[in-house]
């Protein structure tokens, strides 16, 4: 399928925070674009101009490493500059190589460590319930991520509590830093795991903004149990050398011509 | 101790709305009555404190003050980068009530037993950490909690300790209490060990050293104009805890008084936990003299620094 504009645009800021800071994960970025802009272009309740608003919806990207996909779509909805994007990763910005809650507008938690994610959103959707707010919780972790144990903890008790409040998106590309998920953890049957620790589930092509828009107007899944989608993307999506290319999870030292090649593709 | 940590938490949660508890997988009847009086409150989550502590994080980021109960060493050691990443990068005030700190599980052995905590809790920035000497004063630590904006490592002891404290002193999180006057030596202590140090400056006072003792609930943030303010005009000084004498209190007292007033350094020892796990069970008095921290000791180390 042939990405339209609106998704050439949100990868175009990704490379030009990589032409700034000369390094990024682009590979674990371009998995999980369409599947953030249909978030805040569809799905998500939020004021770019009052992030902290407490009837927002709270996103939290688990897998922090991609975080250029975040700050892109957080600069095309206004929460700061566009033109802020190539200070990524220099000293004083506010844009690191992993996202900070409290320095970059609209970021709900500071991660990268991984398997933090799902915890603390459990908490948070715990804390919408206590204060009867409509609010929702969505996380979006990365499948290297859910080899850590925490995420299951965090699962069970998200059954257990019956959060139909929150909801896990899994990018799945179904690559990690060192190879193929299948070959390091095989995380298979990856939708019968979530099924099986309480969640109802459903699949999705993580790149098929009509099929992601469809799928999230079914949230929740279930009145009683928390939401766990599991999207099927591709590692490097839109660029052709860095599609399924384990070397292109994160690259530093780019040059000029790395750059402009990555341009050259949209 | 411990009763009375709980029965805080179960006082704070009537008091105080953001209150929440988050318990491991404890005793049965553990705080039974804010679970009866506040169920949405009270929260069980099993034996998971990776989960736990990020989940904490998380009510704490909307507005709760959870307070975290289980026992020490998987409060620190199993989820150190969720108490590192959920609760000081983030600096969210959320509670960690450690239960057996030292050699309190000394017959379960070393799996259980938390002698490290203080020095790797100390490590991390925006931690709190406090171990008081007695049931008296965790109560008056546990009812000073609701403000402070940090996240706080609570050290609990044994329980039925004698009690030491007194009301008259107080409790202000960071500031040392001065328990008794001495002009020979002074002890500095934390935690039950404030219980030894008092019963050997008494053992001292009979053979006509006049020793005292300050205490040092707070280890982090550590107070060094209280400390050295109570030890700078003794001859010899020695610290006491019931923690591996790498990076506990003894260590926190030597960094002070390098950075600030290193002429003190020469009358400083240090009594604690050797660097070596417990090869022993027993008792936690059993344990305490196989590591050498008793009044016998604790009289040695004195004299010997004070040239007797």
């Amino acid at each position: 399928m042939p990405m339209d504009d609106r998704s050439k645009l949100l990868r175009r800021y990704v490379i030009d925070a990589m032409r700034g800071g000369g390094r990024g994960h682009l590979g674990s970025s371009m998995s999980m674009t369409e599947i953030l802009r249909v978030l805040y272009d569809s799905v998500l309740k939020y004021d770019s101009k009052d992030p902290e608003s407490t009837d927002r919806d709270r996103f939290v990207l688990s897998k922090g490493h991609g975080c250029l996909a975040l700050y892109a779509i957080l600069a095309d909805k206004g929460f700061f500059p566009v033109s802020e994007l190539e200070s990524f990763c220099r000293p004083t910005s506010r844009l690191g190589g992993h996202p900070e809650r409290g320095k970059v507008p609209g970021v709900e938690a500071s991660t990268g460590a991984l398997g933090h994610g799902l915890p603390i959103a459990v908490g948070l959707a715990l804390a919408m319930r206590l204060q009867k707010r409509k609010s929702r919780v969505f996380v979006l972790t990365g499948d290297g991520e859910i080899n850590e144990g925490s995420n299951w903890e965090a699962g069970m008790a998200a059954a257990k509590h019956k959060l139909s409040n929150l909801t896990v998106m899994v990018d799945y590309n179904k690559l990690q830093s060192y190879g193929k998920t299948s070959e390091v953890l095989d995380l298979e049957p990856l939708v019968d795991k979530f099924k099986s620790f309480g969640f109802a589930t459903d699949e999705v092509d993580g790149h098929d903004v009509a099929a992601l828009e469809a799928i999230f107007k079914k949230l929740p899944f279930s009145d009683s149990a928390p939401s766990a989608i599991i999207c099927h993307t591709i590692k490097g999506k839109g660029f052709p050398f860095a599609e399924g290319n384990p070397e292109w999870h994160h690259k530093s030292g780019m040059t000029e011509t790395d750059i402009q090649q990555m341009y050259d593709c949209l | 101790m411990r009763k009375t940590a709980l029965d805080c938490v179960y006082k704070l949660s009537k008091i105080d709305e953001r209150v929440v508890f988050v318990g491991s997988d404890l005793g049965p009847g553990v705080l039974d009555k804010m679970k009866t009086e506040f169920p949405q409150r009270f929260f069980m989550e099993g034996v998971s404190e990776q989960y736990i502590v990020g989940m904490a994080a998380g009510l704490a980021m909307e507005g709760y003050i959870p307070y975290v109960n289980t026992i020490a060493t998987f409060l620190t050691r199993r989820c150190y980068e969720q108490v590192a990443v959920d609760l000081c990068i983030h600096d969210l005030p959320v509670r960690l009530i450690a239960n057996g700190g030292g050699g309190v599980y000394a017959p379960l052995g070393p799996t259980h037993l938390a002698i490290e905590d203080i020095a790797i809790m100390r490590a991390l920035p925006n931690m709190a950490v406090v171990a008081p000497c007695d049931a008296d004063e965790m109560n008056r630590l546990m009812m000073s909690t609701l403000e402070w904006p940090h996240p706080i490592y609570i050290r609990l002891g044994k329980g039925g300790d004698k009690i030491v404290s007194e009301e008259k002193n107080g409790f202000e999180l960071g500031k040392s209490i001065l328990m008794r006057s001495g002009t020979d030596g002074m002890f500095v202590t934390t935690g039950v060990m404030t219980q030894l140090a008092l019963e050997t400056a008494d053992l001292l006072k009979r053979d006509g050293v006049n020793v005292g003792v300050v205490h040092m609930h707070t280890i982090k943030p550590f107070d060094a104009v209280g400390v050295i303010s109570a030890i700078e005009n003794v001859k010899a000084v020695v610290t006491v805890e019931e923690h591996i004498i790498n990076g506990g209190l003894g260590s926190a007292l030597l960094e002070t008084c390098s950075d600030l007033r290193p002429e003190l350094l020469p009358k400083i020892a240090r009594v604690g936990i050797p660097d070596k796990f417990a090869t022993e069970y027993g008792s936690q008095n059993s344990l305490l003299k196989h590591w050498g921290i008793t009044s016998d000791t604790l009289v040695g180390a004195m004299m010997k620094k004070l040239g007797g």
